[in-house]
């Protein structure tokens, strides 16, 4: 909402300052965006006269000028200055405006500073229209009338010293799209008074030949009231100055007279209108629903097709005005127009809001009708705005033509001085409450108060106390302090899977990984890769087509982080995000997951040899150890049922029955090429809530039960089939005497052509060691042979396998 | 018996044998089985027994006097040879230790972890929500209305629905204000959260993302006025800035779902660049709040009649910017490496009260 500050001045006396107004204004909730105030700009620029002005000794095209300049106003002394201008109207005895050394000039951005042309002091400058920024003028320096006042500042001759303010209203607050209802708020500040809006009588000239009807399902919602007036004999044309002016300086481009007063009602009185050339009119008008199909011109220039239902004014002709959002242009007035329709309505919110998003018209009005006008003002705002035409354009008025009636929002709440206190936390004295709101034009009755036609938003007591807090300031409001619920240490408030997230973050980040905040909508494609992108996850107005869908893992993200990190040179990457993934568009499919990606080699180059490509077993080691910071048992499955985008045979999955906890491998060599993601690349993703919650939970440990007797280690290496895996032998193995075997621990694998060559095509070797530990006696020899037989036997049996000899 | 040659001989054989080999010979030429003393020892057998008390004596004494020279030579040349070794063995400590990768937090989650101690502090627990959320938790329940204005200025991401499914579509949360109603509906009061996640807005530009973080903060008793939303928010502002103290202003606003509501400015000052909380003559919005409207708390189960509260929302990154002198909300997102090295933080450094916040 832009205003200017003489056009606040016509509705508020005050004595206030322009940096005092501003100041109420944000405290009061009308924030103050941006303030142009000409002064700033253009203040030091003043009337002069040329005392005499002569040929440069030096330059052909320049003059010198002995200036009579006026640094304090009319009032103060004269002060000559030499000024060398080069403006061919630069002559003696002309009035102009002059600038003095030290001041920024708009239009050239210099700052003057005394200077020497060829020889010849200057001080200051006779300037331009367009040094001012004023107008595109550069013909010559600016040459006044004889008379114009010498001294005074230019732009307060030219009357363009008007404030532009700029406010965000809120949108509870339709009345601050008015100039009027910002007056009264300050009025109620206290930074003056509330002006009064005298309302003409209009006496009728003539009957209007024209009637107007509402279509009887918009009168119950839609359009309960539509009024308005002919004016007959008008002469339309460009506006005064004045009123060009006002809409010049908020942003508008002036059109014609009776258009630009419907502009200065919506923008003053927050009461759009709207005017129809009555030569272009043919029969009455109808406000209905359209039927949908219909297309109207509108003032825009653009053709818009109508939805059926959409409110429409039509005459016999058809459609000529899109109702309470913008007038069509066959109907619309011009400097031809002689006779004129002035209507004024109230159109039902939600409607207009409705309408106006399906057309995407952004107009003036919509905005204020959408928001809520003031219902009441109906009848008088078209009055004012009869009179105002009249006196402009000339012209008569007819008898007012009106149908439906204006809505009664007559209501009021209790009010309770003392619920300010309770809620806002300041003393405020009933006296000093009950007086805010009268200012604001509520009615109290005993311990009633009725909000004024003009608030819509005021619905509830609460609103009250909204209203007192707001014009008695917030900012004097003073902290106190609210104490714990509870006294004493406080309890831990972290839910167990809260725990948990963290617990996995800065695991994962102490295992070497850069954490990454990602987009939680990927694209399609990167979506599709990894069991998503269906449209249940679609996002229907994407912001870009790389965030289309939500996505359903985190290495989609991630991976494509790690192209982009790839394209700068980085190639040893370690990245991890914990966040959510969405298996379905309903409000609670989503789940938390922590993933870990590795990318290019272990280590960078060094002197030891350190470096090698990243593999399936860093990633398996890292998913074992966060799922060891969530909590997870020891003993866990690992199976291959892995997802698609997973290595077939390089991936696993970690998991306790059908529970699955974690995957972890290589990435699918398909889905890198996809993303662009240069490999090796190998990762892990633990499903966090999916780890079992420990099922009592208490602080103390088990016992510790360690042994004084000697554990034994024993190795043993047993050639099998290439596809038997390591796992089943050592579980085989622990199995072969569970009080006694402590561990079974993998410690060689021997594949390849040479292993063939020595065990037999498709074989392999696999060496593990068994830690015996005894629990009551030392193990003979004897003892550690019984239980190596049971093994082999174990072991075979399992395998298919024999020992290695 | 006169022994002193034969003293002589070996104690500078021992001194002179230059390796433990020579070393292994003198003693076995000396004590050795058939060595000299050895032999000298066999003949005191056929001596009369005083001589052979006099001779056994003097013989044992030089034995014993050859046994120590011997072990002092060797431990000579042990020695020796040790530092002959170390000799050889010199690197070039100044070759970099071996590579180990180093992790780091992102600073929205060092941030999230910041904001859980301050509040967990004033008794404030941390509730949840979904991100994909129904149109009425976002919007109805907060007291936005379908065609209330206010819908159209949150910029809302609408999920995509099915032809015949005709509920009205579900929303990317704008906020997270909805948390607030869920846990007002699984708690009820009094109740005092936290409520820190992810929200989606249709806007990027230079300082705005599609997705940025919010915290959402929700206080309900008998008695808790905007007074005390302005105490706990300044107690807030002064641990988590880590300053002495701060001076926050708060300018009325709207918000559907409170009332009266406030923007809430705080007091900085910028020389070169430098932004400094709690000084200075600028005021910076940081943040929008407000007393709990009734319709709220009717929507979360809770009796307006007998319950009053707060409620405020902060932008996590945005706050994370000002601490810690971050200067582009959309490199949060980027997830490059560089960025991530320099601003994010050590897995170590968990923030708590008594430790403080940032090292």
């Amino acid at each position: 909402m832009k205003f200017t500050l003489s056009w606040l001045k016509d509705h508020l006396e005050t004595s206030a300052t322009l940096d005092e107004i501003l100041y109420a204004l944000t405290d009061l909730g009308h924030e103050v965006e941006e303030v142009e105030n000409p002064e700033d700009k253009l203040g030091a620029f003043r009337i002069c006269r040329v005392i005499e002005a002569v040929q440069h000794p030096n330059a052909d095209r320049l003059r010198v000028c002995r200036v009579a300049t006026w640094p304090n106003g009319p009032e103060g002394a004269m002060e000559e200055v030499q000024v060398v201008c080069g403006a061919p109207n630069a002559r003696t005895g002309l009035v102009g405006v002059f600038a003095p050394t030290g001041t920024h000039v708009p239009g050239t951005g210099v700052d003057l500073k005394p200077g020497n042309i060829r020889g010849v002091d200057s001080n200051g400058m006779l300037c331009s229209e367009r040094e001012l920024e004023l107008s595109d003028d550069h013909n010559g320096i600016i040459d006044l009338p004889e008379d114009a006042p010498v001294g005074v500042r230019f732009i307060d001759y030219r009357g363009v010293n008007d404030p532009m303010i700029y406010v965000k209203i809120t949108p509870n607050r339709p009345d601050g799209l008015g100039v009027r209802g910002l007056a009264r708020d300050l009025a109620a500040r206290g930074l003056g008074t509330l002006k009064a809006l005298d309302i003409p009588q209009i006496e009728a000239k003539f009957a209007a030949p024209i009637k107007v009807v509402i279509a009887d399902e918009l009168k119950a919602k839609g359009c309960p009231v539509f009024a308005g007036r002919v004016i007959r004999g008008v002469k339309n044309g460009p506006s005064p100055d004045w009123l060009a002016a006002r809409l010049k300086a908020i942003g508008l481009r002036p059109i014609s007279t009776l258009v630009d007063i419907t502009n200065y009602f919506t923008f003053g009185l927050n009461r759009p209108l709207h005017v129809f050339d009555m030569a272009k009119v043919r029969g009455d008008l109808r406000i209905h629903p359209a039927q949908g199909g219909e297309e109207l011109l509108a003032l825009d220039g653009k053709t818009y097709a109508l939805h059926p239902g959409m409110m429409v004014i039509s005459d016999d002709q058809g459609p000529e005005s899109l109702a309470g959002i913008m007038g069509g242009e066959l109907s619309g007035c011009s400097d031809a127009t002689t006779d004129v329709f002035l209507e004024s309505a109230f159109w039902d919110p939600i409607t207009i809001a409705t309408t106006g998003r399906a057309l995407r018209i952004n107009s003036d009005a919509r905005y204020r009708f959408e928001r809520g006008v003031d219902p009441a003002f109906t009848l008088p705002g078209l009055d004012l705005a009869t009179a105002m035409v009249i006196d402009l354009c000339g012209g008569e008025p007819s008898d007012l033509v009106i149908d439906g009636a204006v809505p009664d929002t007559a209501r009021s709440y209790p009010f309770d001085p003392a619920r300010v206190v309770s809620l806002v936390g300041m003393e405020i004295a009933e006296a000093d409450q009950r007086a805010t709101l009268a200012a604001l034009g509520f009615t109290l009755t005993g311990d009633q108060a009725a909000p004024p036609s003009w608030r819509p938003d005021v619905q509830g007591a609460a609103d009250l106390v909204e209203e007192v807090a707001r014009v008695a300031s917030l900012t004097k409001l003073v902290g106190k302090p609210m104490t714990r619920a509870l006294p004493g240490v406080p309890k831990p408030i972290l839910t167990p899977l809260q725990q948990r997230e963290k617990a996995a973050r800065r695991q994962i980040a102490a295992l070497g990984y850069n954490e990454c905040v990602t987009y939680s909508f990927i694209d399609q494609t990167a979506a599709a890769l990894f069991g998503g992108g269906t449209d249940a996850v679609r996002v229907d107005n994407p912001i870009s087509s790389e965030m289309t869908h939500l996505r359903p893992d985190l290495l989609p993200g991630l991976l494509r982080a790690a192209a982009r990190n790839q394209a700068r040179g980085f190639m040893d990457l370690a990245l991890f995000e914990v966040g959510p993934v969405f298996a379905g568009g309903e409000p609670g499919e989503q789940a938390l997951q922590a993933t870990g990606l590795l990318i290019g080699a272990a280590a960078p180059r060094d002197p030891y040899g350190s470096r090698r490509p990243v593999d399936v077993f860093d990633a398996k080691a890292d998913a074992e150890a966060v799922l060891a910071a969530l909590g997870a048992p020891a003993k866990v499955q690992v199976s291959r049922k892995v997802a698609g985008w997973w290595h077939p045979g390089r991936s696993g999955v970690i998991g306790l029955g059908p529970n699955v906890l974690a995957a972890f491998g290589e990435v699918h060599p398909r889905v890198l090429a996809a993303l662009d993601v240069k490999g090796p690349a190998v990762a892990f993703t633990v499903q966090v809530a999916n780890v079992p919650m420990p099922k009592a939970k208490t602080p103390t440990k088990p016992a510790l039960a360690i042994s004084d007797l000697q554990a034994v280690e024993r190795d043993f290496a047993f050639v099998v089939d290439m596809g038997v895996e390591a796992l089943t032998l050592v579980n085989a193995a622990q199995g072969s005497d569970k009080a006694l075997i402590e561990s079974v621990r993998v410690f060689d694998q021997f594949t390849g052509e040479k292993a063939e060559a020595q065990m037999g095509a498709g074989k392999k070797s696999i060496a593990f060691t068994v830690r015996l530990q005894p629990q009551d006696k030392t193990l003979t020899e004897k003892d550690i042979e019984a239980v190596s037989a049971k093994i082999v036997e174990k072991v075979s049996k399992a395998t298919g396998g024999t020992l290695r000899g | 018996m006169d022994l002193s040659e034969l003293r002589g001989k070996y104690i500078e054989a021992v001194a002179k044998a230059a390796d433990e080999a020579a070393l292994e010979e003198v003693r076995l030429a000396a004590l050795g089985k058939k060595g000299e003393i050895s032999a000298l020892m066999a003949t005191l057998g056929k001596m009369d027994p005083e001589a052979r008390k006099a001779a056994g004596a003097q013989l044992n004494v030089l034995k014993d006097e050859i046994d120590v020279a011997l072990r002092a030579r060797k431990a000579g040349l042990a020695d020796a040879a040790l530092d002959a070794r170390l000799k050889s063995e010199w690197l070039d400590v100044t070759l970099p230790g071996r590579p180990r990768r180093m992790g780091s937090i992102h600073p929205v989650s060092q941030v999230m972890d910041e904001l859980t101690a301050i509040f967990a502090d004033m008794g404030f627990s941390v509730a949840e929500g979904p991100q994909v959320e129904s149109d009425w938790y976002n919007f109805d329940a907060l007291n936005i209305p379908p065609e209330h204005p206010a819908r159209q200025e949150h910029d809302t991401f609408f999920m995509h629905r099915a032809k015949g499914d005709n509920r009205p579509p579900h929303v990317l949360r704008t906020h997270t204000s909805p948390v607030q109603i869920r846990a007002m509906l699984a708690q009820g009061a009094p109740i005092r959260v936290i409520a820190p996640g992810r929200v989606y807005r249709m806007d990027m530009d230079q300082t705005h993302t599609p997705m940025f973080h919010q915290v959402e903060g929700m206080a309900i008793d008998r008695d808790i006025s905007m007074a005390n939303l302005k105490w706990v928010l300044e107690e807030f502002c002064r641990a988590f800035f880590e300053v002495d103290k701060v001076e926050l202003r708060f300018r009325a606003s709207h918000f559907p779902f409170t009332e009266p509501s406030a923007e809430v400015d705080i007091r900085y000052s910028n020389v070169g660049g430098q932004l400094k909380i709690g000084e200075g003559d600028k005021w910076m919005e940081i943040l929008g709040s407000g007393m709990m409207h009734p319709k709220v708390l009717a929507a979360g189960g809770i009796d307006p009649d007998k319950w009053q509260g707060f409620a405020f929302g902060m932008g996590i990154d945005r706050i994370a910017m000002l601490k810690y002198g971050i200067p582009d909300l959309r490199a949060f997102f980027d997830a490059d490496l560089r960025w991530l090295r320099h601003y994010g933080f050590s897995p170590l450094d968990m923030p708590d009260l008594p430790g403080g916040l940032s090292r």
